[in-house]
C-alpha cells in the first residue's frame, strides 16, 4: 500500500524483508544502515530483542533519491521467522509492496525454508494480494559458510525448492559480510518502485491530462 | 483492500477539524496514520522532536498486535487505546477501518476531554473520508 504524496511529491514503498528465522533479515539491514550515507538513511529501528531474535519488526527508511520529480522514500522490514511469531508476520506484511525472501543456505535448513514460503503464500492470499503479483526477489544467504566445510544447499537445489514456479530474480549472498545485499536491495526497490507507478502514477497522468483530480491544490493520494 | 483517495480539500478540512476539536484545546501533537504506518495528516506543535517515521510504524504495530489480542480473547478489536505517561500521554483511535488517529497531550489537558473530542471527530472522520461506506461497519 504505497503512500503517494503529490503536494510533496514523495513516493514512500513498503519492502520486507521475509524468511525463517535466523536467515539473516536483520543482518541485512544493519549491513545497509552501516554501509549507506546517513543522508540516504533514517534511524534504524529495532523492537526488543531476546537474544539475537527479532521479536517483532525492525524499520530501516531510506531515501532513493529522485525519479521524474517525486522523492523515492523506502521502508525496510524484517518480520520474526520462528514459526510461534506466526501472528507478527502477518501484521507486518499488512500494505507491503515488495518483498525479500532470504533463504537459509544451510542444508539443514531446507524444510524452514519451504515452510516460510509457504507461510509467506498464505499470509498474502489472507490480505487478496497473490505472491505471482507483487514484486519479489529471493536472497540465497550465508554463502560464505560453504568454505568453511559447513554443509549447504547448492544454488540449484535452492531454485528447485523455492524458485521453481515463481522464476523471480534470484542473488547468492552473505549478509554479514555484505556481498550480494545492495544488489538484492538494488533489484527489489526498481522492481518495487516500477510496480507502484505503472499501478497508480500511471492512471494519475491519464486524470491530469483528462483535468482529473489533480487540479487539486493540494492533493495525497493513498493506495492499498 | 480498496484504494483510497483524499483530495486536498478533503484533507484540508481534516486538518481544520483536528486543529478545532484537538490542537486548540492543548493537545500538541495530532497524527493521523494508516495501518501500514503511513503518516497520512500531522497537526499541531511538538514540543520535542521525535523520530515520526518510527513513531507511526510502531503505533500502527501497536494497533494491530492490540487488535489480534482482543481476538483472542473474543472482542472485534479495540476501538481505542490510552497509554500514560509521566508528562505526555498517547491516546489511539480508530477511524473507519482503515485509520488511526493519535493525539500526544501533556498532564495539563484531561483525558476525559480528549476522549470526548476524538469521538466525535472520528465519526466525523470516517464519513468525510467515505471510510463508514467502505467498511460499512464504523
Amino acid at each position: 500500500m504505497a503512500l503517494i504524496d503529490l503536494s510533496n511529491r514523495e513516493v514512500h514503498c513498503k519492502i520486507v524483508y521475509y524468511g525463517p528465522g535466523r536467515c539473516g533479515k536483520t543482518t541485512n539491514l544493519m549491513y545497509i544502515y552501516n554501509a549507506m550515507n546517513s543522508a540516504a538513511r533514517g534511524k534504524m529501528l529495532t523492537i526488543e530483542t531476546k537474544g539475537d531474535r527479532t521479536l517483532f519488526f525492525d524499520l530501516l527508511p531510506l531515501n532513493l533519491g529522485k525519479i521524474k520529480g517525486f522523492d523515492i522514500k523506502i521502508q525496510l522490514y524484517t518480520v520474526p521467522g520462528q514459526t510461534i511469531y506466526h501472528a507478527t508476520r502477518k501484521l507486518v506484511l499488512k500494505g507491503v509492496d515488495g518483498i525479500v525472501f532470504v533463504a537459509d543456505s544451510l542444508r539443514v535448513r531446507r524444510a524452514k525454508n519451504i515452510e516460510s514460503l509457504e507461510d509467506l503464500k498464505r499470509n498474502l492470499k489472507e490480505y487478496n494480494l497473490d505472491i505471482k503479483s507483487l514484486p519479489l526477489v529471493m536472497q540465497y544467504n550465508k554463502r560464505d559458510l560453504g568454505k568453511i566445510g559447513i554443509p549447504l544447499l547448492d544454488t540449484a537445489e535452492l531454485e528447485s525448492d523455492l524458485n521453481r514456479e515463481l522464476r523471480v530474480p534470484s542473488f547468492c549472498a552473505s549478509a554479514t559480510k555484505g556481498y550480494g545485499v545492495f544488489e538484492t536491495l538494488k533489484a527489489i526497490s526498481k522492481m518495487t518502485v516500477r510496480y507502484v507507478a505503472t499501478k497508480h502514477l500511471a492512471g494519475n497522468q491519464k486524470s491530469k491530462k483528462m483535468g482529473g483530480p489533480t487540479r487539486e491544490r493540494r492533493q495525497r493520494q493513498r493506495l492499498s | 483492500m480498496s484504494d483510497i483517495i483524499l483530495t486536498g480539500p478533503v484533507l484540508d478540512k481534516a486538518r481544520d477539524w483536528i486543529n478545532r476539536a484537538l490542537v486548540n484545546a492543548g493537545v500538541h501533537t495530532v497524527l493521523l496514520i494508516d495501518h501500514a504506518g503511513n503518516i497520512v495528516v500531522r497537526c499541531g506543535h511538538s514540543r520535542t522532536n521525535f523520530d515520526l517515521t518510527s513513531f507511526a510504524a510502531l503505533a500502527a504495530a501497536n494497533f494491530g498486535a492490540t487488535a489480534q489480542m482482543a481476538q483472542l480473547i473474543g472482542e472485534d478489536d479495540f476501538s481505542l487505546l490510552f497509554h500514560k505517561g509521566k508528562k505526555d500521554s498517547i491516546h489511539f483511535a480508530k477511524v473507519g477501518n482503515d485509520m488511526i488517529l493519535i493525539s500526544i497531550f501533556g498532564d495539563d489537558v484531561s483525558l476525559g476531554l480528549v476522549r470526548l473530542r476524538v469521538a466525535e471527530l472520528t465519526r466525523n472522520m470516517a464519513k468525510l473520508f467515505g471510510l463508514d461506506k467502505i467498511n460499512g461497519t464504523y
